[in-house]
């Protein structure tokens, strides 16, 4: 059984369909990336997942969770999945600690002195241990960014969504979040990420998801979609003729 | 005739504004407390508590608050209940406290950045702790002056209670008015308490306003 099971997922906005039949199931220990022009329904897929989009037609397991509607089904999702956002999202009133505290605290009741060593635990794996105490905007870009995924990190979720998280850096700042990002890869952890990063997509992932006009246009191993792209839309997106 | 003194003047009007300092502080935390409630409604996900909220301050905000101090006085009366002055006087400035801080804080939550909501939601947390822990916090920085400005208008708001005879600021003023037949002295006394109670709450507000302006941790 695959780690995620996407079911000829449909999903509208009024009248606009934006995923029209999306099938993609993810392996334990995969690294996909999802690419695209913009509007192509990669970013709608991706908060489908873990409920931040309802859909409207077919299903979305994760590690056999169905996905339902309602806050009890949604919870249990989200503990599985953790998610990242283009604009980090960090919470502006809460230290960096407290940031990565919070959520352990608050929705697994875990007790405060075990949230905090975990909180320190994730902050160093992202290189911010020293950040403890920090407020989010004293950091970089690129720091608020990496305590993000300590943040996602510290509730323990069998995969990660990645939504752009590169896209709002500065160049000289993309370098360390991917490098994170890297390394969880090779630690095994299941990540399905949109990103504009081909050479970071060529290089890490497993499989490459080309998305166009709401469905998969073409998908497989990353040599095989960059150096051999079978769609005249993918050979248009990568800019080869 | 009976000679008042400056002296028996300013006392009698100050023991009455003991009262209008009471009423609004009532009014206030009865407000805000109601307020809280009837946000929680107004950004409810139930279409049908929303649409309560909303009517609701539509009617007390679209309203003279007059007329509710009429109908809450005389209006209940009708109905074989006696109404006190100060319970009517109390609960309508409290309804219509509330109505108006409902919709001052609503702006609030919703200049709180969505991404707040989103991130808060993905790390599993309910509607409740995401306003407990996430939204409030943030939207109490931006709401604090908006809030105690309108305070101002509660304080100002009391003055109508003397119409039903709650012996208020200005009920007394009129009171010794009819007494000592000196208007323009006993109103212009009574307007300078108004000013005295009024001044510093606005004055605050502003020194609040930029302060946490100052030390916005957004951006």
């Amino acid at each position: 059984m695959s780690l995620i099971e996407i079911t000829e997922v449909r999903k509208s906005f009024g009248s606009t369909e934006v995923l029209k039949g999306i099938n993609l199931d993810v392996e334990p220990g995969e690294v996909i990336a999802i690419i695209g022009k913009s509007g192509s329904g990669k970013s709608t897929l991706l908060r489908c997942i873990n409920g931040l989009e309802t859909i409207n037609n077919g299903s979305i397991s994760v590690a056999g969770a169905q996905f339902i509607d309602d806050e009890l089904h949604l919870k249990a999702l989200r503990l599985k999945v953790g998610m990242i956002f283009q604009q980090f999202n960090l919470f502006p009133h809460l230290t960096v600690g407290g940031n990565v505290i919070l959520s352990q605290t608050v929705v697994k009741k875990t007790p405060r002195p075990e949230a905090e060593t975990m909180a320190r635990k994730m902050l160093e794996r992202v290189g911010l241990g020293h950040k403890f105490d920090a407020y989010p905007d004293e950091l970089s870009g690129g720091q608020q960014q990496r305590v993000a995924i300590a943040r996602a990190l510290a509730m323990q979720p069998i995969a990660l969504l990645c939504d752009e998280i590169t896209s709002a850096l500065d160049p000289e700042l993309v370098s360390e979040v991917l490098a994170v990002v890297r390394e969880l890869a090779t630690e095994g952890m299941t990540l399905l990420m949109v990103t504009h990063e081909m050479k970071f997509a060529r290089d890490v992932c497993s499989r490459v998801v080309f998305m166009h006009q709401g469905r998969v246009h073409e998908i497989g191993p990353p040599e095989g979609v960059f150096a051999n792209p079978k769609t005249p839309e993918l050979r248009q997106f990568l800019g080869v003729h | 005739m009976i000679e008042f003194t400056t002296w028996d003047i300013i006392r009698n009007l100050l023991l009455a504004t003991r009262w209008t300092v009471l009423l609004s502080l009532v009014s206030f935390v009865g407000g805000g407390t109601a307020g809280l409630l009837l946000l929680f409604l107004r950004i409810s996900k139930r279409k049908a508590l929303r649409g309560f909220a909303r009517y609701y301050i539509e009617l007390f905000q679209g309203t003279p608050l007059l007329m509710q101090l009429f109908i809450a006085f005389f209006g209940l009366g009708l109905f074989g209940i006696d109404v006190p002055a100060w319970l009517a006087a109390g609960l309508a400035l409290i309804l219509w406290t509330a109505s108006f801080l409902a919709e001052i804080w609503r702006g609030c939550v919703e200049a709180v950045a969505k991404g707040q909501w989103e991130a808060s939601a993905s790390l599993g947390m309910g509607r409740f702790q995401q306003m407990r822990y996430i939204i409030l916090p943030q939207a109490l920085k931006v709401a604090i002056p908006p809030t105690v400005g309108f305070s101002v208008q509660v304080v100002k708001g009391t003055a109508l209670t003397s119409i039903i005879g709650f012996v208020e600021l200005s009920k007394a003023g009129t009171v010794v008015t009819n007494a000592t037949f000196q208007p323009f002295t006993i109103y212009g006394l009574v307007a300078l308490i108004y000013f005295a109670l009024c001044w510093p709450l606005s004055k605050s507000s502003q020194i609040l306003e930029r302060k946490l302006n100052v030390a916005h941790r957004n951006h």
